[in-house]
């Protein structure tokens, strides 16, 4: 068997696995939040939060309670990181910088994980487990929470009430993710995966002398950076290091707990608006643009085009041999096309075209199939752009799941979908623009540029991969990226929200001859194609500039 | 005025108890839950998949070795790993790749001259490796730097040299490298690979013993 069918082979049983998934996850996490009981260490912790979870909330009690936590969150990973020099089981690792300990909390507490420091040297045990995997969990557990207020806003009509984002949030993380991820730790421990509380290991090598290496809860934090779409590593090398993605097996595992729960969310939105033909539409749609993203990517990996990569025989720089091209092109693809940001193979050295598809695949919004909860209501809102673009065609105002789509309802969508954009185009443009900032590139040339485009790309999107050349540990990438992962996580939140708001104070209308048939193929056809053109028109420009004049020279 | 702030203050005070809350069920049970399984049940792989050669630690089966002697098998090229830069009280390895493009001037440096290494050192007086036969992992370095594996055509390559600097017959070595090949998991899952820390004690295992 050649490495292209072994590739091929390896992503038909990945869509196998995802899709005896699909129905049981995705009917589950409807469950979970529509039942009225409530678990008892449920009712324990509402009562150590304080908050009656069967309080109905507008939205813009629900977007309070999301900023709320959010602003705490990134006080509290702040602090634990400015302190760790002097927390005990922190293996004597000091502090962490101020602009640094910034952009970190910032980083996870927004499901980026983006990363300008080093995980095994710079980060000890208490800040990993009790400050970043922690915001592993609980910021998947809100960008949950932000989708499934979004499809109540479908499903409810004539109030204006999205259900209480406390019991959202509490449900999210001990019904779907601690379980979750605690079977996966399981299994990637089983594979090899470390997972010990040990200090700093020192043992001998085969020719002598010794290397030393930080031990650390690495499963359990793998577990959930993949299941949560989080993708901060425990080590610099994330997902490529042995220690956290150590077999071929564990590589495939990974993947499918990346893609799981986006995937699955929207049998979850079908059930609560109570047609799961309107999540198969949906679904139908991330998955056409998921496996296109993947075949792309399997063929310019494996066909290799780039100088070193001619004399080399294969794009196998920044690869590992254990995951081969095949295993590499699809955790690319997923990571990428999800807000993930974790790595198997390291994106810089990929083909010009292949970086491209990892950068074009954010740039889409991150919703084939997204992140946990974002992936949803980013391909939600640009469902209501492709209803109103149909709308526009026929001269009839634009319905979707019995809502009408009015001018407030394109206003907000259209917001959501200028934000980060403009984010990732104006910083791109000020960090070319200023003096200093190029300082930070490895490569030079067009992928020099890739190396800045692909950094706001990644933190406005919240993403988190990085064409880790760019050296992004300074003042100016620490605070501007900062600032987009913040504006890129919470604005759009602001909008959905806002939205969600306004579609469940409208009372349904009734499906006529003349409305659109969004569960039919059409609609997906015109939804792919609607993403498309949108982003395609709005970062062409930038993508000529790098990926693409890179891969068209090779 | 006041009551907007109050307000305010008693929202955060509640994100506030709900982080500390969550934070003891995700960053606190679930941790030390994982860490008991897997202590208990895995405790091997748990710590490191070490591994031993007479009796003596010798690294972990999961993490590439550099600094082989030419007796031995070469792993893959590992210029993206590094050393600590902060906390240097250790001298930890940080994991790491290249980041170089394939139209990078030093990447398209350091596969030549890797290919030229690769070609001279492995030509025997009666065995010439050819350029072309070369695999692509032997001259690029991986994502971690850490890699463990070559690819069987990598090790394949090597023989001829193991065997002569070691006085061992070419089809014992090679037979002690397709006994130390993996094939892909269930049929299709990754790439063949060959554990070069594995393959090398065994390879000391067999000289010793003659």
């Amino acid at each position: 068997m050649g490495p292209v069918l072994a590739g091929v082979l390896q992503l038909l049983a990945l869509i196998g696995a995802l899709a005896l998934a699909y129905i049981p996850l995705g009917d589950y996490m409807a469950k979970v939040y529509s039942t009225d009981k409530h678990w008892r260490v449920e009712k324990w912790i509402y009562k150590g939060i304080g908050a009656d979870p069967d309080t109905e909330m507008r939205w813009t009690a629900y977007l309070r309670g999301v900023l709320a936590f959010s602003a705490v969150g990134v006080l509290f990973l702040y602090l634990l990181q400015r302190v760790q020099g002097v927390l005990p089981g922190s293996l004597g690792f000091a502090s962490i910088d101020p602009d640094q300990a910034f952009n970190t909390a910032v980083s996870f507490v927004t499901n980026t994980n983006w990363q300008s420091y080093y995980g095994e040297q710079a980060m000890g045990h208490v800040v990993q487990t009790a400050g970043l995997a922690v915001q592993n969990f609980v910021s998947a557990a809100v960008g949950i929470a932000v989708a499934v207020a979004l499809v109540r806003g479908f499903a409810r009509s004539r109030t204006g009430e999205l259900g209480n984002f406390w019991a959202d949030l509490v449900r999210g993380v001990v019904r779907i993710l601690v379980p979750g991820a605690f079977v996966a730790a399981i299994v990637l421990v089983a594979c090899g995966a470390i997972q010990n509380f040990s200090g700093i290991h020192e043992v001998g090598q085969f020719m002598g002398g010794s290397q030393q290496w930080n031990g650390g809860a690495v499963a359990s934090q793998e577990a959930i950076k993949e299941l949560g779409t989080n993708g901060g590593g425990y080590f610099n090398a994330n997902s490529a290091h042995p220690f956290e993605n150590p077999t071929p097996f564990t590589n495939l595992f990974e993947i499918f707990l990346i893609l799981v729960i986006p995937f699955a969310l929207t049998r979850t939105f079908g059930v609560m608006v109570g047609s799961v033909k309107q999540g198969y539409a949906i679904l139908a749609t991330m998955a056409t643009i998921w496996i296109g993203f993947t075949a792309l990517m399997m063929w310019t990996e494996f066909a290799h085009h780039g100088p070193a990569f001619d004399i080399a025989g294969g794009a196998y720089e920044g690869k590992e041999v254990r995951f081969g091209v095949g295993g590499s092109s699809i955790f690319a693809t997923a990571t990428t096309l999800t807000s993930t940001g974790a790595v198997d193979s390291f994106h810089s050295s990929f083909t010009g075209l292949g970086g491209g598809i990892t950068m074009l695949g954010m740039m889409l919004g991150e919703i084939a199939p997204g992140g946990t909860g974002s992936g949803l209501y980013g391909m939600l809102i640009m469902a209501v752009i492709a209803v109103f673009i149909a709308g526009l065609m026929v001269g009839r105002t634009p319905e979707y799941l019995g809502k009408k789509i009015g001018a407030r309802e394109i206003k907000l969508a259209a917001c959501y979908i200028l934000v980060t954009p403009a984010l990732v185009l104006v910083f791109t443009a000020a960090a070319m623009a200023l003096p200093t900032p190029v300082n930070s590139m490895t490569n030079s040339g067009a992928h020099g540029f890739s190396e800045i485009l692909y950094a706001y790309t990644s933190a406005s999107n919240n993403n988190g991969s990085a064409f880790a050349g760019l050296n992004a540990d300074t003042q100016w990438f620490n605070s501007a990226l900062g600032l987009c992962m913040l504006f890129g996580r919470f604005l759009p939140m602001v909008f959905v929200l806002a939205l969600a708001g306004s579609l469940a104070e409208q009372k349904p209308v009734p499906a006529t001859a003349g409305t659109l048939r969004t569960e039919k193929p059409l609609f997906t056809g015109l939804l792919v194609g609607a993403i498309l053109i949108v982003t395609g028109l709005t970062y062409f420009p930038a993508l000529a500039l790098g990926p693409l004049a890179e891969g068209l020279a090779s | 005025m006041n009551n907007s702030v109050s307000n305010t203050a008693r929202l955060l005070g509640a994100g506030l108890r709900a982080l500390l809350v969550l934070t003891l069920v995700t960053g606190v049970l679930y941790p030390l839950a994982v860490t008991g399984i897997a202590q208990a049940a895995f405790h091997h792989q748990a710590n490191g998949s070490e591994i031993k050669a007479d009796g003596k630690v010798v690294g972990s089966s999961l993490i590439g070795q550099q600094g082989y002697s030419l007796d031995y098998f070469q792993p893959r090229p590992a210029n993206g790993l590094g050393e600590n830069s902060v906390n240097t009280q250790y001298k930890l390895i940080l994991s790491g790749a290249t980041n170089r493009s394939g139209d990078n001037p030093e990447l398209i440096k350091w596969v030549k001259e890797a290919k030229a290494k690769v070609v001279k050192e492995n030509s025997t007086a009666d065995y010439k490796v050819k350029p072309f036969q070369v695999p692509a992992d032997a001259v690029t370095s991986s994502g971690s730097g850490l890699d463990p594996d070559i690819s069987p055509a990598y090790a394949d390559l090597q023989v001829h040299r193991v065997a002569e600097r070691n006085g061992l017959p070419v089809a014992q070595v090679r037979k002690l490298v397709d006994e130390h090949t993996e094939g892909r998991t269930l049929g299709f899952i990754g790439e063949p690979r060959v554990n070069v820390l594995e393959l090398n004690i065994a390879l000391r295992e067999l000289v010793e013993g003659d």
